[in-house]
C-alpha cells in the first residue's frame, strides 16, 4: 500500500508525543526490574532507605553471600532442580508432541479424527479440573516430593500437539512424496524431511514449554515438601519466609531466579514473541 | 488455517507425479507405524488428561480424607454442603469464589483494552519498534514467583519505593498496598496488568498486521478519521482475536493464585485468598479430597459457563 500512496509524515508535535509515550512505558516496564537488580547489591540498610537509587551507594555482594551461606535455603541446589526439571519437562513435552502431531497431520489411520477431536476438546477443560486428580495420581504413584511429579503430569497437554499439527499440515505434500519415491521409510521421511521443515515451530514449543516449567509456581508449592527438592519459584517462598525483612536478600533470590529466563529471553526473544502471537491467530 | 488432507489418502489427486508403484507401497506401509508415533503421547494423555476428568467426577462424590481409609460414596452431599452456604468449608469456599470473581471482573476489562491500545501503539511505524515490543513483553517471561516477591517489596507500605515515590511528588505515602483493601485490589490487578499486558498485546499485534492496508487507505480517502477507522475497519477485523483474548484472559484471571499468595499473602485475614488457593489448601494441605474435588467441579462449571457466555455475546454482537 505504501508503494501506491506517498508516505504521510506525522506532524512533528505528534512524533514527540509518541516518543515521550514510548519512553514512559519503557520506564514502567523496565524500572521495577532494574530496581530489583540494584536492591540485590545494596546493604540491608540501603535496601529499605527512602532514596530511590538505581545504583547502590556502596555495592555489596552481602545479600548473595547471606543466601549462599544459609543451609536452610539451598539456592544453588534449587537452580539445579529447576534446570533439571525444566529441561526434562521440555524434552518430554516436545518429543511427545512432535511425534503425535506428525501422525495426526500426515498419516492415515483408524481413529485419527476421533483422537483429534478428543485432544482438541480437552483444550477447553479448565486447568483446575486437573489439580486434585493429579495430586491423587502422583500420590498413588509415590511421586510426591520427587522430580517426576514436576516433569511428567503436565507433559501431555493438548496445546503442543495442536500447535505443531498446523505446521505439519501446512507443509506441501509433494516434499513428502518425493522423499518416499527416493526410498525413505516413514521414519526417515519424518526425521530427515518433515522435522527440519517444522524447526521454527518446534523451537517455539521448546522455549515456551521450558518457560512454563521454569516459572510454574502453584504445583511445586503443593507437591514438594523438603527444602532441598524445591525449584526456584517455590523456593523463593521459603526465602521470603526466612528473610521477611531482608529485602536485599529477597531481591538477590529473585535475581537468581530470573537471570536464566531473562538471558534466554534475550537470545530467543523472536521465537518467544512469535510463538505467542501465532498461538493467538490460529487459536 | 486449512486442514490439509492426510497425504497418504489415495483417493485424492490420483494423477500426481508419484509413480503408481510408489503409491501402492505407501498404502501398504505398515499399518502400525502411525500408532507408534502417537502412542507415547496417548499413554500420558490418557493418564494425565483424560483420567483426571473421570477421577474428579468420581472423587467429588466421596467423603474422603487422604490417608484415612475412607472414600465412602456420599452422592451429591459434598455439593449440597458447599451450595448450602453453611459451615466453615462452604463459607470459605464462597469467599474465595468472590475473591476470584472480583479479581476477574476488575482485571479482564483492563487486560483486554490496555494491551489493545499498546498493540495499536506498537503497530505505528517508528524506529526501534521490535526493541520496544521486547521491553514491554519482558515482565511476562518472569514467573509469578519473581513478580510476586518483587512487588511485595516495591509495594511495601513503609519501606517500598512505590510509597516513597508517591511521597516525593506530594501524594499520600502511607497506603498499605499489600495488607488492606481496597488498596490490595489495586495492587493485585495493577501488578497482573504490568506482568501480562505484553502477552495479550503481542497476540493483538499479530492480528493487527493482518488487517488489509487497502481498507484503511480506502476509508481514509473516504474521509474517515483515525477513530472512525478504528471502529469501522480495525475492530471488526479483530473480532475473532478479541473473542479469543477475552476467553483466555477470563480463564487466566480465574486461575490467579501466585499474586495473592506472594504480594498480599492473602491478607487482610484471608480476604484475598482466591478460589484456587482455597481448593489447593483444602485438597493438598488438609487432604480433604472429596470437598476439594467438588469445589473444583463448581469452579470449572462456572468457567465453562463464562466462556460459553462470552462466545454467545460475540456471536450476537457479530450479527448486529
Amino acid at each position: 500500500m505504501t508503494a501506491v500512496l506517498p508516505p504521510r509524515r506525522r506532524p512533528r508535535r505528534r512524533r514527540i508525543g509518541l516518543w515521550i509515550l514510548l519512553i514512559g512505558l519503557t520506564c514502567v516496564f523496565a524500572l521495577p526490574l532494574l530496581y530489583m537488580l540494584a536492591t540485590a547489591f545494596k546493604t540491608p540498610a540501603e535496601s529499605v532507605s527512602p532514596d530511590f537509587r538505581l545504583w547502590p551507594q556502596e555495592p555489596t555482594l552481602g545479600a548473595f553471600r547471606q543466601i549462599l551461606g544459609d543451609d536452610s535455603v539451598p539456592v544453588l541446589r534449587w537452580v539445579g532442580n529447576s534446570l533439571l526439571v525444566a529441561l526434562a519437562h521440555c524434552a518430554l513435552t516436545v518429543v511427545l508432541a512432535v511425534l503425535a502431531a506428525y501422525a495426526l497431520a500426515r498419516m492415515e489411520f483408524r481413529g485419527r479424527r476421533l483422537m483429534m477431536g478428543i485432544i482438541l476438546a480437552t483444550m477447553f477443560v479448565p486447568a483446575v479440573v486437573m489439580l486434585i486428580p493429579h495430586f491423587l495420581i502422583v500420590n498413588s504413584l509415590g511421586w510426591l516430593n520427587s522430580y517426576a511429579a514436576l516433569i511428567i503430569p503436565g507433559a501431555a497437554g493438548a496445546f503442543g500437539v495442536f500447535f505443531l499439527r498446523q505446521f505439519f499440515a501446512a507443509i506441501p505434500r509433494e516434499l513428502e512424496e518425493a522423499a518416499i519415491v527416493d526410498g525413505c521409510t516413514p521414519w526417515s521421511t519424518f526425521a530427515r524431511v518433515m522435522l527440519p521443515l517444522a524447526r521454527p515451530a518446534v523451537a517455539t514449543l521448546v522455549v515456551l514449554s521450558f518457560l512454563a516449567s521454569w516459572n510454574d509456581y502453584l504445583w511445586p508449592v503443593f507437591v514438594l515438601f523438603s527444602s532441598d527438592m524445591q525449584t526456584l519459584p517455590s523456593g523463593l517462598r521459603l526465602l521470603q519466609a526466612e528473610n521477611s525483612t531482608r529485602y536485599d536478600v529477597m531481591m538477590a533470590g529473585a535475581v537468581i531466579a530470573s537471570a536464566p529466563v531473562l538471558a534466554l529471553y534475550v537470545i530467543a526473544q523472536r521465537w518467544i514473541i512469535e510463538g505467542v502471537s501465532t498461538s493467538g491467530i490460529k487459536g | 488455517m486449512s486442514t490439509a488432507a492426510p497425504s497418504l489418502s489415495p483417493s485424492r489427486s490420483p494423477a500426481r507425479t508419484v509413480p503408481l508403484g510408489a503409491r501402492r507401497r505407501i498404502r501398504r506401509g505398515s499399518p502400525v507405524t502411525p500408532y507408534l508415533f502417537i502412542g507415547p503421547f496417548l499413554i500420558l494423555f490418557a493418564v494425565f488428561v483424560l483420567a483426571p476428568i473421570l477421577v474428579l467426577a468420581w472423587s467429588s462424590t466421596r467423603q474422603w480424607i487422604l490417608g484415612f481409609d475412607s472414600g465412602g460414596f456420599v452422592g451429591g452431599e459434598n455439593y449440597a454442603t458447599l451450595l448450602s452456604g453453611q459451615g466453615v468449608l462452604s463459607e470459605e469456599f464462597w469467599r474465595g469464589m468472590r475473591v476470584t470473581a472480583v479479581f476477574t471482573a476488575l482485571s479482564v476489562p483492563l487486560l483486554v483494552t490496555v494491551p489493545f491500545a499498546l498493540a495499536l501503539l506498537l503497530n505505528l511505524r517508528f524506529r526501534g519498534r521490535t526493541l520496544f515490543r521486547a521491553v514491554y513483553f519482558a515482565p511476562y517471561v518472569l514467573g509469578v514467583a519473581v513478580v510476586g516477591v518483587l512487588w511485595h517489596f516495591l509495594l511495601d507500605a513503609r519501606v517500598g519505593p512505590v510509597n516513597h515515590l508517591l511521597g516525593a511528588i506530594g501524594l499520600p505515602d502511607t497506603t498499605a498496598w499489600t495488607t488492606s483493601l481496597p488498596a490490595g485490589w489495586v495492587s493485585l490487578v495493577g501488578v497482573t496488568v504490568w506482568w501480562t499486558v505484553g502477552f495479550n498485546a503481542v497476540i493483538y499485534l499479530a492480528a493487527l498486521q493482518d488487517v488489509p492496508g487497502e481498507l484503511h487507505e480506502a476509508a481514509r480517502i473516504d474521509g474517515a478519521g483515525a477513530w472512525r477507522r478504528l471502529w469501522a475497519v480495525t475492530i471488526p477485523h479483530m473480532r475473532r482475536v478479541l473473542q479469543f483474548v477475552v476467553v483466555i484472559t477470563i480463564i487466566a484471571s480465574a486461575n490467579m493464585y501466585g499474586q495473592s499468595a506472594l504480594i498480599t499473602q492473602e491478607q487482610p485475614g484471608g480476604a484475598t485468598r482466591t478460589a484456587i488457593g482455597y481448593i489447593a489448601q483444602t485438597g493438598m494441605r488438609s487432604y480433604d479430597i472429596g470437598m476439594a474435588s467438588a469445589m473444583s467441579m463448581i469452579l470449572a462449571v462456572c468457567l465453562i459457563a463464562a466462556s460459553l457466555l462470552v462466545n454467545q455475546v460475540f456471536r450476537l454482537v457479530g450479527k448486529v
